[in-house]
């Protein structure tokens, strides 16, 4: 796997083409066209699963039927992401403009932005951008029409059937799948759900091409990415940065020196130790195992003034209240990570516990019923194996 | 339409299975038992508990067998080095959020949780006790239905019972994460929400979390009492499903052995509620004869269709969720409760005893009777008409308790006076079961003659469709009936009390085209009451009823007008159908209720 | 029985009756006193032909449908671990101290409630927190008393 520096990119935030002007080229194309750009570019959902947003979008788009939806999951929750705030802030036409792509092809007249609640204070914004956007469309000729939905302060709610459990008016507990979104989302009806991010790589692929965009990045992992920096480091902020970096060189960048861990992927994503950062890059191939690292673009970075015990802790608290609680790994398996640890700590259990504890989080993530719950394993498994001593003494 | 097929392989065996069928159902089709504790074959898929997970070729997560259909080419192994250790993870965390205390716990050796754990040989110590720290409560303030929450988990059975089967939603689930539980509105105690008492959630209970409060030992101690004359009624459905938990399989009759039980466990009067019935097929049944001819003949505004009230639990679904429409309900009291008012005034007086001394104690199919029994209205005979309430599985325990041989003891008979019954009162305990006597009845009234239907099985009431219909054109009746000449008489049953609403919201609307309606709060009627044996589906319902039918046909006399002791209590007591004394003790009135 | 209040029936009349409608009621119902009563949410029930049990477990779900009676300004506290390492524990214990409360209780006067919740988003920014809506980073204690002061001077 071919490795590169870090390499800085400015598609998200540049300002140097106007959203008006890549739509109404992209609209010239065909519903296929834009499908097969698509799915060349390689580009995979940001929000952190990262699954093939090409293909999501032809699936949604070979159902019948004249009721779909587009959805755009504006509900950041995971743990050290703050890039979706500041795209909404800055540039929401731009994901106003992936919308109406997405609906275009999808055939779709109405679409949502789930926020979430934290956010709120965007929707005056927002509400502006919207009425530009309608404004577009009726220039555009596309019957498309965007509307907020605020989120109740739910992070299980970015998994996208809690997500549209939630604007269904329910509890935010994820379905069963199949069926998937595409097929029987929002109402019934087949859904294309969408990461903020997501949706301005499509308008920004539509501007600059899938060759071009396939260009950067790594085999599998193409483009580019924001991510959230934020802990040990004084250059916290947003950046959007080539797929495919090493850690190493993420940590001589942003890392103030001390650097002893970095958390990729927030509390549902891994830690990796110093000794990692080399062999360590960030994509989609594998999990912890390739030392390619998928993430939704959180980084949190840890000096070695910190306590690795103090930061799974924290997360596992995390994951002990945000469970949506249904299923049974999830729900008492987070509360039995958390209570497993501190009585290890305080000394009420042998150390060996943290073996039956590792073994627990492998069965979460094969049995639970989404992603929360079988994430779960990844902070806990990544933080034990590595700082196993900081968990008992 | 021709189903396509899918090909899989189940534990190294290539099968085919219809497109849709589950890896659940696929497995079961094979003789493969696949562990489950959230799902149950009356309710929706939920796909949480995550027992019945396992292992399929190329896949990165263990699915869960119930909620996965079966595709094309998939290998799947249902009892893997890693499906085991999974699943044995799953029960010991369930295990560890559940109290383990099953010496002491009711459900005890008829507990989901408690067979699977013994399965899979978990160990209690392998992860924290978490219900230390919890502040779960036990609620017992409702007369009918027992809510622990130490030993819930929270598999939702309950949740989607309440919600799916009967529309009533009294239960749901509430928080997240590890403050989820299953609670009622604002977690208010069961004696003050929606809860219709119906105990169906009991019945899918895969654990001790939900059971009918017992009446156990103050039934022994009423029998210990040599001043007290204790009497036992038992309903028609009792009958057909008492075996299930004796040692018998479903649908076998035990009547004769169980009057025998009850008179082994010492009752001084073995007696049926069958006698009850039949008294209420003749007040009901002359109470639809008179609306209709207030209605046809006086002209009046009298709430017509006529709807059943022998079934608690839908009386008080209607009052909490139909308030307005009260009127509609028969004012007949339920068997049960025209049973215990007739026993400390009629049967006392001849029998030459005080009725404060008389304890009626009534063994039901049902949870709802318990809170029935306890209703401020039923005190007409001047004391609380009906005292003690046990369910099917109660009387089970008891009759467990005393020793008896089940299997072997000799049938006995009822004891006469209110022990005698016909074919319609036992098919009361199945759905149709009260309108079908209640037209061998009416019918005969009016015309003269016997219901046209072949062997006075009218078939088209029957069945176990959630909503049925009927019509019986009245012809050539009797002179007093005139003004029903040609008039065709259309019913509708319904069970369930999701079905009820759909019934009711026709009525509500002054829509709907009957003129009489059944309705029972419990899938199946009474024999699938929430005080039956556990478990309970289709099949075992459909085998109760069955039973109900045949108990039916080896009736001597099939027809409640025919029920000699009910004629005698008119000749001696009661005067008339809807006479003055049967208002004052068979009749009553409803109460219009909040919604929370 | 009770008469439902006119504020519930208005914002149920304005999204519609649909269940779909569900969350954004309750948010609107909520606002006007920044908590949702045993009362709302039963007639909110009632109003859309919901059971009361049901709109319960829905609103108990998500964490800003706050079913406990708060004070006319909530203070958020992020309790993430990226504010945690900004010193977001000082900033909480500056505000107990100032505000004479600790975290889940309402100020005697009834002007603040102070609460802690996950991440919120400011995460190189920290630590930081909501007061309703708006938000407020790279707190120091010093800042945070002042922002206080203003909120109070308002209310």
């Amino acid at each position: 796997m071919a490795k590169r520096k870090l390499k800085r990119v400015d598609l998200i935030f540049s300002q140097d083409c106007s959203c008006k002007d890549i739509l109404t080229a992209a609209l010239k194309k065909s519903r296929e066209e834009i499908i097969q750009e698509l799915i060349d570019s390689g580009l995979k959902g940001r929000g952190g699963a990262g699954f093939p947003t090409g293909l999501k979008w032809k699936m949604a788009a070979a159902e019948k039927g004249n009721r779909k939806y587009v959805i755009c999951n504006a509900d950041e929750g995971e743990p050290g992401t703050f890039k979706d705030r500041e795209i909404l802030d800055r540039v929401a036409l731009k994901v106003l403009g992936g919308m109406a792509l997405c609906a275009y092809v999808i055939d779709a007249r109405e679409g949502y932005i789930y926020l979430r609640y934290e956010y709120r204070f965007l929707i005056p914004k927002l509400e502006k951008m919207i009425e530009t956007f309608h404004k577009w469309m009726d220039e555009f000729d596309l019957d498309f029409r965007v509307k907020l939905f605020i989120g109740g302060g739910a992070y299980v709610c970015g998994e996208e059937t809690s997500l549209i459990e939630s604007m269904e008016g329910k509890r935010g507990e994820p379905r069963n799948k199949p069926p998937y979104p595409t097929n029987q989302g929002y109402l019934g009806k087949p859904t294309v759900v969408n990461n903020v991010e997501t949706l301005v790589y499509t308008m920004m692929i539509m501007r600059i091409g899938a060759e071009e965009f396939k260009a950067m990045g790594i085999e599998g992992s193409s483009g580019s990415k924001l991510f959230s920096v934020s802990g040990d480091t004084h250059k916290a902020g947003i950046y959007e940065i080539e797929m495919g970096m090493t850690l190493e060189d993420f940590v001589k960048e942003f890392g103030d020196g001390d650097t002893k861990a970095v958390q990729v992927g927030g509390a549902s994503g891994f830690c990796v130790p110093r000794k990692r950062f080399k062999e360590t890059t960030i994509g989609f191939q594998g999990g912890l195992k390739g030392f390619s690292l998928p993430t939704g673009g959180s980084m949190m970075i840890f000096n070695s003034s910190r306590s690795m015990y103090n930061v799974l802790h924290n997360y596992l608290e995390f994951f002990e209240e945000e469970s949506c609680g249904q299923c049974t790994p999830c729900r008492v398996g987070c509360q039995q990570l958390l209570k497993g640890i501190e009585a290890i700590k305080r000394g009420e259990k042998s150390h060996r516990y943290l073996n039956d504890l590792m073994r627990l989080s492998e069965t979460m993530k094969l049995t639970a019923k989404c992603g929360l719950g079988q994430s779960v394993a990844n902070s806990f498994a990544s933080i034990v194996e590595n700082f196993r001593e900081e968990m008992i003494y | 339409m021709t189903v396509k097929m899918i090909n899989l392989t189940i534990d190294g065996k290539k099968i085919g299975v219809p497109e849709g069928t589950t890896l659940l159902e696929a497995a079961k089709l094979e003789k493969v038992k696949i562990p489950t504790l959230c799902y149950h074959d009356d309710l929706c898929i939920a796909g949480n508990c995550r027992v019945c997970v396992v292992e399929v070729e190329g896949w990165r997560v263990l699915p869960a067998a119930c909620a996965t259909p079966a595709m094309e080419g998939m290998v799947v192994y249902t009892n893997s080095p890693l499906v085991r250790r999974a699943r044995r993870d799953i029960l010991a965390l369930l295990v560890s959020e559940h109290s383990t205390q099953c010496t002491t716990c009711y459900r005890s050796t008829n507990c989901e949780l408690q067979e699977l754990a013994a399965e899979y040989n978990i160990d209690n110590e392998i992860y924290i006790n978490l219900i230390k720290d919890k502040h779960f409560t036990i609620d017992r303030t409702s007369w009918a239905i027992e809510k622990d929450e130490t030993k819930c988990i929270r598999c939702q059975r309950c949740v989607r019972t309440c919600a799916e089967l009967q529309k009533v939603n009294a239960l749901d689930v509430i928080h997240k994460g590890a403050n989820m539980k299953i609670a009622t509105f604002f977690d208010t105690v069961m004696s003050e929400v929606v809860c219709t008492n119906c105990g169906q959630c009991i019945n899918r209970c895969p654990t001790g979390a939900l059971t009918e409060r017992r009446y156990i030992d103050e039934i022994w101690d009423a029998l210990g009492d040599p001043e007290k004359h204790v009497i036992v009624q038992t309903a028609p459905a009792v009958r057909v499903a008492l075996g299930e938990v004796l040692g018998f399989e479903p649908g076998v009759r035990v009547t004769g052995k169980m009057a025998a039980a009850l008179k082994h466990l010492g009752f001084d009067s073995v007696l049926d509620t069958d006698f009850a019935a039949d008294l209420t097929i003749m007040e009901e049944g002359h109470e639809l004869l008179d609306r209709l001819k207030r209605k046809l003949v006086d002209k009046e505004d009298v709430s017509l269709p006529l709807m059943t009230s022998c079934s608690p639990g839908w009386i008080k679904f209607i009052e909490h969720m139909y308030p307005d429409h009260l009127g509609h309900l028969s004012t007949c009291k339920s068997p049960q409760q025209m049973f215990g008012a007739i026993a400390k005034t009629y049967y006392a007086e001849r029998k030459g005893l005080d009725p404060k001394n008389i304890v009626n104690v009534s063994v039901m199919p049902c949870s709802a009777k318990k809170y029935e029994a306890n209703r401020i209205e039923m005190n007409d005979s001047g004391f609380q008409d009906v005292d003690l309430v046990c369910t099917t599985r109660e009387l089970g325990h008891m009759i467990r308790q005393s020793g008896v041989d089940f299997k072997e003891i000799p049938e006995a008979k009822f004891d006469p006076f209110m022990g005698d019954s016909t074919g319609a009162a036992v098919i009361f305990g199945a759905t149709g079961g009260v309108m079908e006597a209640a037209l061998r009845t009416a019918y005969e009234v009016v015309t003269g003659r016997e219901v046209p239907f072949d062997g006075l099985n009218i078939t088209p009431v029957r069945g176990m469709d959630g909503i049925r219909e009927a019509k019986v054109k009245l012809e050539n009746v009797l002179p007093e009936w005139s003004f029903l000449e040609g008039v065709e008489l259309r019913v509708a049953i319904a069970h369930g009390l999701t079905n009820a609403t759909q019934i009711m919201d026709d009525v509500a609307i002054g829509n709907s085209p009957y003129h009489f309606i059944e309705i029972m709060a419990c899938p199946g009627g009474c024999i699938g009451g929430g005080g039956q044996p556990i478990p309970t589906n289709a099949e075992i319902r459909r085998k109760r009823a069955e039973a109900i039918y045949t108990e039916d046909e080896k009736m001597v006399i099939r027809k409640s007008h025919q029920n000699p002791e009910v004629i005698q209590l008119y000749k001696e007591f009661l005067g008339k159908p809807l006479g003055e004394k049967s208002h004052h003790l068979l009749h009553t009135k409803y109460v219009r209720r909040e919604r929370v | 029985m009770r008469t439902r209040q006119s504020a519930v029936k208005a914002a149920v009349e304005k999204h519609g009756k649909e269940r779909k409608n569900l969350l954004p009621i309750l948010q609107e119902v909520k606002r006007s006193k920044n908590y949702l009563s045993r009362s709302d949410i039963s007639d909110v029930a009632a109003e859309m032909n919901l059971s009361s049990a049901y709109v319960y477990g829905v609103a108990s779900f998500y964490h800003f449908l706050d079913l406990e009676e708060r004070g006319q300004n909530i203070i958020w506290i992020c309790k993430t671990i990226s504010c945690y390492m900004k010193g977001s524990k000082d900033i909480l214990l500056a505000l107990e101290e100032a505000l004479k409360i600790k975290v889940g209780e309402t100020t005697s006067d009834g002007k603040f409630t102070l609460l802690q919740t996950n991440c919120i988003g400011w995460c190189h920014k920290g630590p930081a927190m909501l007061i309703n809506d708006q938000p407020f980073t790279d707190l120091t204690t010093e800042k945070v008393l002042n922002i206080i002061e203003e909120y109070y001077q308002k209310s």
